[in-house]
């Protein structure tokens, strides 16, 4: 079990996470979210590259795009939304528990997000094995040598899928770090570390959480639902 | 101490994102020609915006937190403002 915080040292009268250089649990609780807020502003240009690629692309070769997002499955691409913003919730509710110093609730609620996050890597898993299984073959829309697509659009649509596999990828990584910082946050909350007074741990966990969420709200409207009509 | 939001603040955000939900997919069958895309990218900024400000608690945030929010989306914009006036009005290209 690792040691409830071994970087903060305990200095009499003072509560055991406040770290010596910082006047109060208020100030440093303010201070730890402003830095998570910077570092998600890094990751908003970081994804922002992506969207920018997507959105010259999609300028230019406005059909093959609609066309090869009709390929996806928009039905799982729903449900993996729904699945999200109800990990968001229980991230929120999480994050209540913490603030109320409610352990017990607090630690169901970060398990309740861990397997929402997981259900949606499944799915996702789910929608890239489809994919991968028809290659070789006539609907093989993985790109590479044997990507297939009608004639028409067949390089433009695989600079579409190219793009859908590495930022939903991107993204993954991102929610399989997130499933990564909540086990974490679980055994602090598990082992006392999470108190009512020092609970800003959870705070940002759940910042970077909403944060991979917030992602996800636009890419699926982006990647899923531009080819919905007309096809 | 920080700002404790009531639970049914967080039910009442994640009931509007999930009508939202339901909402921009329903639109998207419906053949809007340019409108589809300011749909969906409209209800996802809107989306977006009710997670920042409740679920993210941005609302309760001190002001150097907002700075740091709406500089991120500032420079955000930069990127892509300056990058597509260039791509967009490059007359000689054929798109399509």
């Amino acid at each position: 079990m690792p040691d409830a915080a071994p970087h903060h040292t305990a200095v009499a009268g003072l509560h055991p996470g406040l770290a010596h250089h910082f006047d109060s649990v208020e100030q440093q609780t303010e201070a730890t979210t402003l830095g998570m807020w910077v570092f998600l502003g890094t990751e908003v240009l970081f994804f922002g590259g992506l969207f920018l690629v997507y959105a010259i692309y999609r300028t230019w070769y406005p059909d093959a795009f609609s066309a090869a997002s009709h390929e996806l499955d928009v039905t799982l691409g729903t449900i993996n939304t729904a699945v999200l913003i109800t990990s968001s919730l229980t991230m929120a509710l999480a994050v209540h528990a913490a603030q109320l110093g409610q352990r017990r609730l607090l630690m169901v609620f970060l398990i309740l997000t861990m397997i929402l996050g997981a259900a949606f890597l499944g799915i996702k898993s789910l929608e890239y094995y489809h994919k991968f299984a028809e290659c070789p073959g006539p609907a093989c829309h993985v790109p590479g040598p044997a990507f297939q697509f009608e004639k028409a659009h067949v390089r433009h649509a695989q600079i579409f899928f190219s793009l859908y596999f590495v930022m939903t990828g991107l993204h993954a990584l991102h929610m399989i770090i997130g499933v990564g910082i909540m086990t974490w946050m679980l055994v602090w909350a598990w082992n006392g570390t999470i108190t009512k007074e020092y609970y800003s741990p959870i705070e940002i966990s759940g910042l970077y959480w909403h944060f991979v969420d917030i992602v996800w709200i636009f890419l699926f409207p982006l990647l899923y639902l531009i080819g919905r009509h007309g096809h | 101490m920080a700002h404790i939001l009531p639970k049914r603040v967080y039910y009442t955000i994640f009931a509007i994102l999930m009508f939202c939900t339901y909402l921009t997919v329903q639109i998207a069958f419906f053949d809007l020609g340019v409108l589809n895309t300011i749909a969906a990218l409209g209800i996802a900024v809107f989306k977006a915006t009710l997670v920042v400000l409740f679920f993210m608690h941005l609302k309760y945030s001190p002001r150097l937190t907002w700075a740091v929010v709406l500089g991120s989306i500032f420079w955000f914009g930069i990127l892509i403002a300056l990058t597509m006036s260039d791509y967009l009005t490059r007359a000689w290209r054929t798109y399509g």
